[in-house]
């Protein structure tokens, strides 16, 4: 019996390594914390009523931006074990299977779990009150959405400690995701957290349409609608065309796994070509997914922060409907080196390279915002800057890469390793940064610390290109990515070594910035005015933080930048006040169903991983009560009563 | 010192100290721009010409950004126009959508021509030899069908003759790749693609997988030998003569996952690589295979010989393909 746990106690935990110790009880000790603070101070209650069962949008934003930074930390560890190993020659920190599981999950959580967490949290932030509305669409689909990521989420970065991680690449090609080559949890892991949260992030694209096709304030028309909404309908559209393929991807994968199917197996008549093309169908469209949104952020920051109206707002628009379109047609150049036939290559050269010709017009678009401007060089407007050259050069490495009969010299090497955290650092974190400059003080009533923030800025800035620049020179040594070892014949060591420390620079800047928050929350400047940066949309016009309801009235909007040119108006004297009448506002009610359904599918998840299929039937099961007592439930909104209106205005500062 | 004024001094040294790294480079170690076949050449100017092409809108575009930056910033008695409301302008936009249109358009002539230039052997004066490459769990193992040899982790071959590389895998994918002769291709199973690659001169080229295959992929290293071509056959002859021949054991012991020295054997079994190609083969490629396989050297040996492993074969009836020519 004892020896029986004890077999059982070794495969299901991961055992061996003093880093995975280490992990063991820090996780431990962080949790006996939390349940230690939350008991004391009697907050069980205020958790359950305020944040676990809320379907206000800013606070789910601000759920998935917590979430996301963590994924931030635990994604750039990750990277600076990593790092460590690759410093220098034949270094013995990390053994290949520990390494093969770290760059697995670094690159899976980065993207999946950091960079659409943090993309979803600012969606959350910011559409409806660029729009005018009281809420998104389905505000209970939205509650669902995000529980659905972050149990995702949970399932996967588990299999650190449970079970063992994913180790066949973030993108676990067949046939090495199959038994025969990853036996053990690992995969599961990597399917089921990922089709969870994939699940949550399609539920989100569709809300997010709906809420920005339906929700916006009278008179505001799409030719009027702000960029950065405009970006999250192009990046939705995508949403919506690509992860179903990542559903079906992942479900055909597991029944490989699972059931012994031979869809992508070597032998049986599968075929594991075809999970590439499966899974570049989603996966080149999601890198279009994440840093468009980025490309909406700097539009609304670039002419905020130089005092300008947008330039060239149509071709802006264009641009990232044409990119929605284009990126489509692009997935096989991630495998020019499959040996297909020659137009082939072609054609998916050239629709790569045509993804370049908008996203160019649009760099020049925001430099003649910034041309006859005022630029004041606050933190979101320092990250656009430094966004720039950044991303043109990350741009230009990627037209390179497409280049067909070049790449067959750089794919999988260094080269392209440098060339792809160029454009999602350069493009997608910079950008989610800045945006989260620029929309903090509306969330939480306060600014970010400046001097803190230019620190974290800087080391971030100047460790970037310390660390990627001298990849692409590896790249052209032949240094190919997933290397865990190398030996000192190579040459390469010097440029590691340098890259190295600038990886470790960026963690400096995390570190500023963590700094800076903690900081900022006693002494940050306070947002008393609602419109901190002398904004131009509609999110500016109401206090700071935002009331629960959003806007006490619903605003008419006239012009494009309709705060703007209100405030244009007040101060030439032509403003005429419109007599405002406060009305009951209609609100969705609170509900726990769609954190508990979450956890529900983390049943189904941690069952299917380990084989148990009692478990992932009981978790089913949970799953249909839930949506059967929420088919039942008629009762699901209430109206705010005008006095309640006034009182909060008035707590705020503002008489309506 | 202020912060400010500390950073920009630690960012000059920190540039300083990444510029002499980077300019000590281009020494021969950088092996991607050292090509040495026409092949690489060819790659080689294309990523020349590339990098010029994006190099015309990257440097302005810096250039323009630091200037406006500079010009428009937000400092008391600033001279420069201010025009909040100037947004549009068609000529200016026409003009920056033509730009990238019109590099776009170079970049895809050059691409496109270089494309199909490397399907074809590069040297039309001299005919290929072929070898063929099959990826194992993580070594490379290479079959020489016209001289009926066979190496492990180590490639030897005549230079100044273009060869055609048949390249596949009977493990997870991985990639071929010699960067000083040329751009790689994939090994995967059930497939055979083709790569030609060609040494100008006599030398030593390092060889690599970069497709990341499991725990020992990090150690799929080999390198390639190029000889004279008298040289080189008299290398086959010594081969011929001193080392042991490849049985079907001696194979099933190689594709067990591991890390292994160098090997060399004086023959193969007769068709095995056609066997692992067709062992995952299911209408892929199969047609490509067959047609182009050379006429295999060494002694005709019935059908009886075919590889015994335990992955099951199937082959379905693909519409154009042609089982009888897989039985020699």
């Amino acid at each position: 019996m004892w020896e029986n746990i004890k077999d059982f106690a070794s495969t299901f935990f991961v055992t061996g390594d003093p880093l995975i110790y280490g992990a063991d009880v820090s996780i431990v000790l962080t949790i006996i914390a939390i349940l230690f603070v939350l008991t004391k101070y009697k907050k069980w209650g205020w958790l359950w009523r305020e944040w676990l069962t809320t379907v206000d949008h800013k606070r789910i934003g601000i759920m998935y931006l917590i979430a996301s930074l963590l994924m931030l930390f635990r994604g750039g560890v990750d990277a600076l074990l990593m790092r460590v190993q690759l410093a220098f020659p034949n270094v013995e920190f990390l053994h290949s299977d520990h390494y093969n599981a770290i760059f697995t999950t670094h690159g899976t959580i980065m993207i999946l779990f950091m960079a659409m967490p943090m993309m979803f949290a600012l969606f959350n932030m910011v559409v409806p009150l660029q729009l005018g509305a009281r809420d998104v669409a389905y505000p209970f689909l939205n509650a669902l959405s995000f529980w659905l990521f972050m149990l995702g989420a949970m399932l996967f970065n588990l299999s650190f400690v449970i079970g063992g991680s994913p180790d066949a690449g973030w993108l676990s090609y067949p046939p090495l995701s199959q038994n025969e080559f990853s036996p053990g949890p690992g995969q599961n892991f990597y399917i089921w957290g990922i089709q969870i949260s994939g699940i949550g992030s399609l539920a989100t694209g569709i809300n997010f349409i709906v809420t920005i096709l339906k929700m916006r304030a009278p008179g505001m028309k799409l030719s009027k609608m702000p960029l950065f909404s405009w970006s999250v309908l192009s990046s939705c559209i995508m949403i919506i065309f690509a992860f179903p393929i990542l559903t079906v991807t992942l479900a055909l994968l597991f029944l490989d796994r699972f059931a012994g199917a031979h869809f992508f197996t070597m032998d049986g008549g599968g075929n594991p070509m075809m999970y590439l093309n499966l899974i570049w169908m989603w996966g080149h469209p999601e890198v279009y997914i994440v840093v468009v949104p980025a490309f909406g952020i700097f539009s609304e920051i670039v002419a905020t922060f130089s005092r300008k109206k947008i330039f060239g707002y149509k071709s802006m628009v264009w641009a990232m409907m044409i990119i929605a379109v284009v990126s489509f047609f692009t997935w096989a150049h991630h495998f020019f080196t499959m040996g297909t036939s020659a137009s082939v290559i072609a054609f998916f050269a050239i629709s790569t390279m045509i993804v370049g010709i908008p996203t160019g017009v649009k760099v020049f678009n925001w430099l003649f915002t910034m041309y006859r401007g005022r630029i004041s060089f606050k933190q979101p407007m320092l990250w656009t800057i430094a966004f720039i050259p950044c991303f043109v050069i990350g741009g230009a490495t990627g037209v390179m890469l497409a280049v067909a009969p070049a790449d067959y010299q750089y794919h999988n090497s260094y080269f392209l390793v440098a060339h792809f955290h160029q454009v999602l650092i350069g493009g997608v974190v910079f950008g989610y940064l800045a945006g989260i400059y620029y929309w903090w003080p509306k969330l939480f009533g306060f600014k970010l610390d400046e001097k803190l923030g230019k620190w974290g800025f800087w080391f971030w800035n100047i460790g970037f290109y310390v660390c990627f620049m001298p990849q692409y020179a590896l790249g052209f040594m032949g240094m190919t990515r997933r290397y865990y070892t190398y030996g000192w014949d190579r040459g390469w060591a010097d440029l590691n070594l340098v890259s190295t420390v600038g990886a470790f620079m960026m963690g400096i800047g995390f570190i500023f910035q963590v700094w800076q928050i903690a900081y900022s929350i006693k002494h940050g400047e306070r947002d008393t005015t609602g419109d901190p940066w002398n904004g131009r949309t509609l999110e500016w016009s109401i206090p700071s933080p935002a009331p629960f309801y959003n806007f006490a009235v619903v605003p008419q909007v006239k012009e494009m930048d309709d705060w703007w040119e209100t405030k244009e108006a007040k101060a030439n004297g032509t403003y005429k006040e419109q007599p405002a009448k406060l009305e009951p506002i209609h609100m969705p009610k609170n509900s726990g169903i769609p954190f508990i359904m979450a956890n529900f599918w983390f049943l189904v998840g941690f069952g299917f991983t380990f084989g148990w299929v009692w478990m992932a039937v009981i978790g089913f099961i949970g799953v249909f009560a839930c949506m059967w007592a929420r088919s039942f439930q008629y009762d699901t909104d209430y109206y705010v009563p005008v006095e309640e209106v006034r009182r909060t205005e008035a707590s705020l500062g503002r008489v309506v | 010192m202020s912060g400010g004024k500390m950073l920009r001094h630690i960012q000059f040294w920190i540039l300083a100290v990444l510029g002499t790294v980077l300019l000590t480079g281009c020494g021969s170690e950088y092996l991607v721009l050292n090509p040495k076949g026409p092949v690489a050449e060819t790659q080689y100017n294309l990523i020349i010409i590339s990098t010029i092409l994006v190099a015309v809108i990257i440097v302005p575009v810096i250039a323009l950004t630091a200037f406006i930056v500079y010009r428009y910033r937000d400092t008391p008695g600033n001279k420069a126009s201010y025009k909040p409301e100037w947004a549009h302008s068609t000529t200016l936009e026409v003009i920056w959508w033509i730009i990238p249109i019109v590099i776009v358009a170079l970049l895809g002539y050059f691409t496109v021509r270089d494309v199909y230039v490397l399907k074809e052997n590069p040297n039309k004066e001299v005919a290929p030899m072929t070898i063929q490459v099959t990826a194992l769990d993580w070594k490379w193992m290479f079959t020489y069908p016209e001289q009926n040899i066979a190496t492990v982790n180590h490639l030897e071959i005549p230079a100044g003759v273009p060869i055609r590389f048949q390249v596949s895998a009977d493990a997870p994918m991985n990639s071929f790749w010699v960067p000083e002769l040329g751009g790689q291709i994939y090994a995967m199973a059930g497939m055979a693609t083709e790569l030609y690659l060609q040494a100008d001169e006599p030398g030593t080229f390092a060889g690599f997988s970069s497709n990341f295959s499991g725990e020992g992929f990090a150690k799929m290293q080999f390198d390639v030998v190029a000889k004279p071509k008298d040289e080189f056959d008299k290398w086959v002859k010594e081969v011929k003569g001193t080392t042991p021949a490849m049985t079907k054991a001696d194979y099933e012991e190689l594709r067990k996952p591991g890390v292994t020295d160098k090997f060399t054997y004086s023959a193969f079994p007769e068709g095995m690589f056609e066997e692992i190609v067709a062992k995952y083969g299911h209408g892929h490629d199969m047609d490509y295979v067959m047609e182009k396989m050379p006429a295999p050297a060494g002694d005709k040996s019935s059908s009886e010989t075919s590889l015994n492993t335990q992955h099951k074969t199937e082959s379905h009836n693909m519409p154009g393909m042609n089982h009888s020519s897989m039985n020699h």
